[in-house]
């Protein structure tokens, strides 16, 4: 077990206000619009405090608790893609002067993040993103600068979405061992609102000071480990990784893509709430005298038949070769590139699919893998 | 089209392009042109045969383009390119003098050291010719390296083919076997009619199946053909080499257009053993 200590919920604030002290910008958790989404927080107000969220395939949707629970909710519909791996984004801007044609880079000054209430799903996602744009052989600076700052505070899963949830399933959750700057556990009983704090690194240790806190007693680290424990047990959704990947990739004409194809509106809005999709375009943007132009990136998917456009035409016109590009790489291709799944179980584009596909059947189905536990 | 010099900060990043001046420019058909690039300041992005390089048009947009030639001094660039498409027409309308930007040398590159000492069976078919020209260059600048060395060409029409003086060149040198072929002839076409896949049977003669390098880069129906041939002749996977193209953003395998199963092919590509490929090359649209 890390080095853990107990604060009392109060000290939310004060964990908020240290960071402030830092210069971070802390991002967190907020209601906007009817959905739990991440944002800037100010205050410990700015969080979704007694709320929670109702997730389905194809449903999403706000309620209120009986309590005051901070995290009392699952995943919303932003990942921290969003600010690590910003879109729009300028990779540099082009002047013309007198003098000849003059290139600068804009990101002089990127953010010092702090993310405050990252599940460990996402804390995993951003372990992905991590391999495919910081420790390749060729690094996305814009990423990695922002990614070597970022302050982490992770919050394992006490809340979670019992029907689209399956991070046990990829090994991602509902605990984080590892990887954040510190990590809570809400520990909420009638009278008593306080958290597990483990320290995960120095940094960690060194803002916990500012903090009021008691060493975390063997009871209050059997509460919270029964918290993730009950999390893990009643966890309804699973996917067999197990020879999925060789499973997939032989099962490429598999007559469920059309049947899956059939379903699937091409929105893409099961990569876009993805916390490891990562792709983008880039263009030429020009102000109207052409005097100034900046090459923006911008996040793209692989649902657009514009993805692959090549020599006149795209290569994936089909929904079907579209569909199956998507979960082929999250499932199968991703292993081979950056050994390791695209996918931490997270739910996101179950829930956020306007006609509620599945990702975890469709896998099942076209691999003919199930669950050794699902078996009577 | 960027007349004034270009000025880029001394950071290292991997999307600033590096200014190159135009230093010729030479028509090869109706929509096509060879360009020689210099490094405007002491800079080498050295590519291999295969590689290539993105070229920018500030204001415009960048594409991937293969290098065709070998540099007459370290750090020039030869490029032939032909006009598509927005980013394309503006490269190919580029007068000596002009300046763009260049980033790269990107993917891998032709087999050559494989090929020391084998039979070597260079086949293109279009604008596929511009990565073999540069491959085959450096072979015949270091021809006694190499068993035969044959190189198949096949155009649209011979309007269409590429590398002229070349090619009248080559079809002088008695250690190169050279065959090519048009779809339509026109009254003074004296060479094949046909496909590319044809002129193999032609040339079986030259080669030994068994101990030979084939380099590959055209059109996919055309590549499809040609490695099916080759494999009726005995060429094993392993030494069919293929240059393929897909979208490309970035070059650098961060943008994920260039997906292909689990190859990225601007980084594990665009040159790869049909070994590696025949999983997936009869899977329609992956
Ligand atoms: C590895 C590689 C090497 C290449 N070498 C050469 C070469 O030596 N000479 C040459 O003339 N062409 C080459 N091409 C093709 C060239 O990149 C395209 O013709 C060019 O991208 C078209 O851009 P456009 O803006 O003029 O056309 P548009 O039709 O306006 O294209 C819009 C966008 O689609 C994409 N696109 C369209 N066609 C292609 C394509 N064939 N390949 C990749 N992306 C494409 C590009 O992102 C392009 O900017 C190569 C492509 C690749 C991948
Ligand atoms: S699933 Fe599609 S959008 Fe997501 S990373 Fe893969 S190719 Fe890109
Ligand atoms: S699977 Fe659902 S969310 Fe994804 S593209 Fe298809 S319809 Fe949209």
């Amino acid at each position: 077990m890390p080095e853990a200590v107990v604060v009392e919920a109060s000290q939310l604030a004060n964990l908020l206000a240290a960071l402030q002290a830092r210069k971070y910008r802390v991002i967190g958790p907020t209601v906007r619009d009817g959905a739990i989404i991440y944002d800037d927080l100010t205050t410990v107000s700015d969080l979704p405090v007694g709320w929670t969220d109702e997730q389905e395939a194809g449903e999403y949707r706000l309620r209120r608790r009986d309590d005051g629970a901070y995290f009392g909710y699952a995943v919303g519909p932003y990942a921290w893609k969003r600010f690590l791996h910003p879109s729009p984004f300028t990779l540099w801007r082009a002047r013309r002067t007198p003098d000849g044609v003059i290139v600068e880079l804009t990101d002089a000054e990127p953010s010092r993040f702090a993310f405050l209430g990252v599940r460990p799903c996402d804390l995993a996602a951003i372990g992905i993103l991590d391999r495919v744009l910081r420790d390749g052989p060729y690094v996305d600076p814009s990423y990695r600068d922002r990614r070597d700052h970022v302050f982490i505070v992770t919050v394992q899963c006490a809340n979670f979405s019992p029907s689209t949830c399956f991070c046990v399933s990829m090994g991602t959750g509902p605990r984080a061992e590892n990887g954040f700057d510190l990590a809570l556990t809400e520990l909420l009983d009638p009278g008593s609102h306080r958290f597990l704090v483990e320290i995960g690194s120095e940094r960690g240790a060194e803002i916990l000071r500012e903090l009021a806190h008691r060493p975390a007693s063997a009871s209050d680290w059997e509460t919270a480990t029964r918290l993730v424990h009950k999390t893990a047990a009643r966890m309804g959704r699973q996917l067999e990784v197990r020879g999925l990947p060789e499973a997939l990739l032989a099962n490429l004409e598999h007559h469920r893509w059309d049947h899956v194809a059939a379903r699937c509106l091409t929105c893409g809005n099961c990569t876009m709430v993805c916390p490891t999709c990562f792709c983008f375009s880039v263009e030429d943007r020009s102000d109207l005298t052409g005097s100034v132009i900046e090459r923006v990136r911008t996040a793209d998917v692989c649902f657009t038949t514009a993805f692959t456009y090549t020599a006149g035409k795209s290569l994936r016109q089909s929904a079907r070769s579209r569909y199956r590009q998507w979960l082929t790489h999250k499932l199968a291709t991703w292993v081979t590139q950056f050994g390791t799944f695209g996918c931490v179980g997270c739910g996101r584009c179950i829930t956020w699919c306007p006609v509620g596909i599945d990702i975890t059947e469709e896998a099942a189905a076209i691999s003919g893998l199930t669950r050794k536990d699902e078996r009577p | 089209m960027v007349k004034a010099a270009i000025t880029t900060p001394a950071a290292t990043n991997p999307f600033i392009p590096f200014p190159f001046v135009v230093m010729s420019r030479r028509r090869e058909t109706r929509d096509t042109v060879t360009l020689r690039l210099r490094p405007l300041r002491n800079v080498r992005l050295l590519a291999q045969p295969g590689q290539f390089m993105m070229l920018s048009v500030i204001g415009v947009g960048e594409v991937p383009i293969s290098v065709s030639g070998l540099p007459r001094r370290p750090g020039e660039l030869e490029h032939t390119i032909r006009a598509v498409g927005s980013v394309t027409r503006h490269l190919v309308a580029l007068r000596p003098g002009d300046y763009i930007g260049v980033r790269g040398p990107f993917g891998t590159s032709w087999p050559l050291q494989l090929a020391h000492g084998q039979d070597v069976l260079l086949i293109a078919g279009g604008l596929g010719f511009a990565p073999l020209r540069s491959a085959l260059l450096s072979i015949l600048r270091e021809r006694w390296r190499y068993r035969q060395v044959i190189a198949l060409y096949g155009a649209r029409s011979p309007t269409d083919l590429l590398y002229r003086r070349d090619l009248s060149r080559w079809q002088q040198r008695p250690d190169l076997v050279l065959r090519m072929t048009v779809d339509h002839p026109d009254q003074y076409w004296r060479g094949q009619v046909g496909v590319v896949p044809n002129l193999i049977r032609q040339v079986a003669a030259f080669f030994e199946p068994a101990n030979t390098i084939a380099m590959i880069c055209g059109p996919e129906i055309m590549m499809r053909f040609t490695i099916r041939e080759l494999q009726k002749h005995g060429v094993p996977d392993e030494h069919i080499f293929l240059s393929l193209e897909r979208n490309m953003q970035c070059a650098i395998g961060l943008c994920g257009h260039c997906q292909l199963g689990p190859f990225f092919l601007c980084k594990d590509g665009p040159v790869l053993p049909y070994s590696r490929l025949a999983p997936f090359s009869d899977i329609r649209e992956f």
